[in-house]
């Protein structure tokens, strides 16, 4: 099908676009990446008076580091993150992340912001937002606000933003040496959305878990964080937390409210969750150990 | 709305809705009929062109965010007659067979490989912008096939076999 008819106006900054949106409130749908919207758009789900496009407004393109954030703007790609955008893990993290969201022709246009706000329970975005306290900036007719991820999500494509309000930036906080990154997901063929999927930050000190981040996608109607499972892990011995690790795989499978699917009941969804769960930590673990430094060779 | 269009270096004034996709106004206002539309939203990639040097969907892509752009479609892809050396590894290589994704295939890795002149050698690359569109034919193997050999023959160098 084709779309419904729509005006289009081409903000030209931050306010002209706010503006727009005050103006027109629910009529009126952000146009950024597109990749989620155009299809929609196509399906006649979704059937707006007006289109604001922000792909030209200054503002929100570009990334930078400010006060222990790493901080996106709203225009962003999913493709300007395939390479680490900051030597800190966090950018290990996206890189890592990068490539399991769709294709390169549609990560070249899509946005991480827009993924955030668009609220699909299968993206990578959101969990890895969840995950990591990421803060959503908004501005709206009455100035800016922050929201966190903990806050943003209230149902599948339903989020803290009201119809007058632009995701302007995302800010993850910067993870810090000594920190492991994993991420692991389950899906069909590639390109597919995850069946389900799992992000893990782990902070180690001497060689101690110190602490322990878990979402999970795909694992309810909004990002699930596995926030017992984390709980299960701090202060674990890194050298010997394989037990640990099993059973903050099933805790964050319980922590989970996954919906039946034709290709996946309950159990079976839970059951891949908690695999999901175990590689991911597993992986943050090696890569926390790979960048503790050796102490030099030498004197026997 | 009164758009101009770089098309294969040719400017194109249309008047277009909004709601146009950039692939409806190739086809059905420039007759640059090449660009083959089929799922229409994102997941096939027979429509993809370059706009700006990049791969993208041109059915998730409006018009009239095109202003100004730099488009290019299948039917800038030879010069003077002669096959772009893309097309004539897919020829060679048997690389399509019905050919109603070729369009699509071709301008995905007129993109790639400019972007990135050695993708044949970065396997996980590869696999991954193969996957990007739908073949129902050929089942890939003589794409990709193709591929490696237009990479190569845009580097110069000489294929295994010649």
């Amino acid at each position: 099908m084709k779309p419904a008819p729509f005006a289009y106006q081409a903000a030209r900054s931050v306010d002209e676009a706010v503006a727009l949106l005050d103006e027109h409130g629910s009529a009126a749908k952000v146009l950024a990446g597109g990749q989620s919207l155009m299809l929609d758009l196509h399906y006649r789900r979704t059937r707006p008076a007006l289109l604001v496009d922000v792909n030209g407004v200054e503002e929100l393109v570009g990334h930078g580091v400010d006060d222990g954030h790493l901080v996106l703007g709203a225009l962003v790609r999913h493709a300007d993150l395939e390479r680490p955008v900051v030597d800190d893990p966090v950018g290990a993290l996206l890189a890592h992340v990068a490539p399991y969201v769709a294709h390169p022709p549609i990560r070249a246009r899509g946005t991480f912001a827009g993924s955030l706000a668009w609220a699909h329970p299968a993206a990578e975005w959101c969990a890895v937002a969840v995950a990591l306290d990421a803060e959503i900036g908004l501005h709206g007719p009455s100035g800016r606000r922050v929201v966190a991820a903990a806050e943003w999500f209230h149902g599948p494509h339903r989020t803290d933003r009201t119809a007058q309000e632009l995701v302007t930036e995302v800010r993850l906080p910067l993870l810090g040496a000594g920190t492991g990154i994993g991420f692991a997901e389950h899906r069909r063929t590639h390109g597919s959305f995850a069946f389900a999927a799992a992000v893990a930050a782990v902070g180690v000190a001497e060689g101690r878990v110190a602490w322990a981040r878990i979402a999970m996608a795909n694992a309810g109607p909004v990002p699930v964080r596995a926030t017992t499972a984390e709980r299960a892990l701090a202060g674990q011995s890194v050298a010997s937390c394989d037990g640990a690790v099993s059973e903050a795989g099933a805790a964050a499978a319980r922590e989970a409210d996954p919906r039946p699917e034709p290709h996946g009941s309950v159990e079976y969804r839970r059951h891949v969750l908690a695999v999901l769960v175990r590689r991911s930590l597993r992986q943050a673990l090696g890569s926390a150990a790979a960048q503790v430094t050796r102490p030099p060779a030498g004197r026997g | 709305m009164e758009v101009t269009l770089w098309v294969n270096g040719d400017r194109y004034r249309v008047d277009v809705e909004p709601r146009d996709s950039l692939a409806d106004t190739l086809r059905d206002d420039l007759a640059l009929t090449g660009t083959n539309l089929a799922c229409e939203h994102g997941v096939c990639g027979s429509c993809t062109v370059l706009v700006d040097g990049q791969a993208v969907r041109s059915c998730l892509l409006l018009t009239v965010q095109c202003s100004g752009r730099s488009i290019r479609t299948v039917e800038g892809l030879a010069t003077d007659g002669e096959l772009h050396p893309l097309q004539a590894a897919f020829a060679a290589e048997h690389g399509l067979q019905c050919g109603f994704c070729t369009p699509g295939f071709l301008m995905l890795f007129a993109g790639a490989l400019e972007h990135d002149p050695r993708l044949d050698h970065d396997e996980r690359r590869l696999e991954e912008t193969l996957a990007s569109n739908l073949c129902r034919c050929t089942g890939y193997v003589n794409i990709r096939r193709a591929v490696l050999r237009a990479a190569r023959e845009l580097r110069g160098e000489a294929s295994p076999g010649e």
